[in-house]
């Protein structure tokens, strides 16, 4: 009860900062929009507020002040117009129009799970043989452990491209992007949760006379799980970056990232938030899905903390 | 075909001796532990080499390694310039920003114990959600040189780097405080020896990830505009005109920079962690 108090505070605090900012961010446009309007404005010209401070401007011009929150094209869109705009577009739009959020959190959102599925999938495999083999342990091992220093990231535009020039497109595309991103984390969980249990477990299987595939079921397996889920963590928040991020390259069509895009060529300041909100809305429905899967799961297991 | 044969033997051949060498007595050598990921990265770079000359695979879709090693020692100049405009200048300041003013702000917060119940939370939170959009609204406020750049850097590695030196800030047992109290030591003497060592395991592992972040962060954000230089500038680009060899040489540069960056922090922490668990052998 203390701590939610405590994330109250921090989130009001940072609600208040963020309405404060608006305030110098916003006042030039707002001047420059009075200024047309034939108001008294301090300094009367665009070119002599170019280079005044905007604390200075809004100490001259307190009249404007509250017309900072409610610009239409604002530098900082005020939290309620961020608001505003995410309920527009997500409640009163139909979900087949263009300009739905939801349809491009959707569009977003299957190529992130079709990735996540592929990546965690091929991680978890490539795990298994690590470290069952020893060749494999050595050989991949070091390498996945450095492809989590490289921005591997950077490879998105290039895969997009290829992919269609040899005629592949779609979601297709961005799932390998975001396949590759959760596939490495996932791997090095995974590797470390199939190790976790001690030599003590692992030679009471042995006088059992387990085999290797009954001691990977009935023991490597079940306690790998903690280690999978906060990996998993990590892979659907990476799959979601590269999904985004997979979208720049093919010129903005549909998608959270198109939105992204689409609203920084054209200014639309207050879309480009509503889409960044969309966006971390999204991640914070996965990872939450995931944790209460995790919680679920442990609990059967009878693991749970 | 006879290359592709050719790909399918060097494979086998890299496989026999890395199996070879994982058995062999000496495996728990660190020699052979160093030689059997090189084995497997050469037998890959055989391999890719042979069967795209084999398959006649077009420069479009993956060229060869040679021909990328090619594009790399001829575009030394171009590429050192996108280096140094996206890592010296956009990453590397933005990482020492963002880290510094994490490190603060973390100190501060760990004197209120209600401020860091409520940020902690909020730092986890904002830690996991994709950062990289906010890349199109700094690139509108900072303009499309490095400064932009840095500011995404910056916001990227800030929670992480808070959340994590939170949590080392809290590390000490309150026996070893209790300690510090008895020799009368001030808040800061006992910051300083005490809970600062204490807390540089989890600092350095917030430094560590904000490093990939870090780069991430600067060549996403070029995707955004930028001037006429930068890796992401350079890629997005280099993909436009199907230079993929270009493409994968500036590939090539961010691996070693991402790895390069890592691998010093790591060293840093070595020397400076010595005393840690989990640095001893």
């Amino acid at each position: 009860m203390k701590s939610f108090l405590a994330v109250l505070t921090v989130v009001a605090t940072i609600v208040v900062i963020w309405y404060l900012a608006c305030i110098p961010m916003n006042i030039k446009g707002v001047l420059d929009a009075a200024e047309r309007a034939e108001e008294q404005v301090m300094p009367a010209t665009a070119k002599e507020r170019r280079n005044a401070s905007a604390l200075g401007l809004v100490a001259k011009n307190t009249f404007a002040i509250n017309r900072v929150w409610s610009v239409e094209r604002p530098r900082l869109p005020a939290p309620h117009q961020v608001a505003q705009e995410l309920w527009k577009t997500t409640v009163q739009k139909k979900i087949t129009s263009k300009r739905s959020l939801i349809y491009h959190g959707q569009v977003t959102l299957s190529a992130t799970l079709l990735g996540f599925v592929i990546g965690t999938g091929l991680g978890i495999l490539l795990a298994v043989g690590i470290v069952h083999s020893k060749v494999m342990d050595m050989s991949v091992m070091p390498w996945a452990i450095v492809s989590q220093t490289i921005p591997i990231i950077a490879l998105a535009p290039m895969i997009i491209v290829v992919l269609y020039s040899i005629g592949v497109q779609g979601i297709i595309p961005k799932a390998i992007i975001s396949a590759y991103l959760s596939f490495f984390p996932v791997v090095v969980g995974m590797v470390k949760g199939l190790r976790s249990p001690d030599a003590m477990q692992l030679d009471l299987l042995k006088t059992y006379s387990a085999s290797t595939s009954q001691g990977f079921w009935k023991l490597r397996l079940p306690s790998s799980m903690p280690y999978l889920f906060a990996s998993l963590k990590i892979g659907i928040a990476a799959s979601l970056v590269g999904a985004i991020v997979g979208e720049l390259p093919t010129g903005a069509v549909a998608g959270l990232g198109a939105r992204l895009l689409a609203g920084s060529y054209y200014g639309q300041t207050v879309q480009i938030w509503s889409a960044l909100f969309a966006a971390a809305i999204l991640a914070a429905l996965l990872v939450a899905l995931l944790g209460f899967i995790e919680r679920n799961v442990l609990q059967r297991m009878g693991m749970s903390a | 075909m006879t290359l592709v044969l050719l790909a399918v033997l060097a494979w086998c051949a890299g496989w026999w001796i890395n199996s070879r060498l994982a058995n062999s007595p000496a495996a728990k050598t660190r020699a052979v532990q160093l030689l059997v990921p090189v084995i497997f990265g050469v037998t890959i770079l055989v391999v890719w080499e042979l069967l795209v000359r084999g398959l006649e695979v077009s420069l479009v879709i993956l060229p060869a390694p040679t021909l990328i090693a090619e594009r790399f020692a001829s575009s030394l100049p171009i590429l050192w310039q996108d280096f140094a405009q996206t890592f010296l200048k956009g990453a590397l300041s933005g990482y020492i920003m963002g880290c510094g003013a994490a490190l603060l702000m973390a100190v501060a917060v760990d004197r209120s114990d209600f401020l860091r119940r409520g940020l902690l939370p909020v730092g986890n939170f904002v830690a996991a959600l994709p950062i990289v959009g906010t890349a199109p609204i700094l690139v509108m406020w900072f303009g499309f040189d490095w400064q932009s750049k840095a500011a995404v850097v910056v916001v990227m590695v800030f929670f992480p780097m808070l959340v994590n030196t939170v949590a080392g800030l809290r590390e000490t047992s309150a026996m070893q405080r209790d300690l510090m109290q008895t020799y009368a030591a001030s808040y800061w003497q006992s910051f300083f020896k005490l809970r600062l060592p204490a807390a540089l395991p989890f600092i350095f592992n917030g430094l560590k990830i904000s490093t990939t972040l870090a780069l991430v962060g600067a060549i996403v954000a070029e995707f955004f505009g930028s001037p006429t230089v930068g890796m992401g500038f350079r890629i997005s680009t280099s993909v436009g005109q199907l230079a993929l060899d270009m493409v994968w040489a500036e590939i090539l540069v961010a691996a070693l920079a991402g790895s390069l960056f890592y691998g010093v922090i790591a060293l840093v922490e070595k020397s400076l962690t010595f005393w840690h668990p989990s640095q001893r052998r």
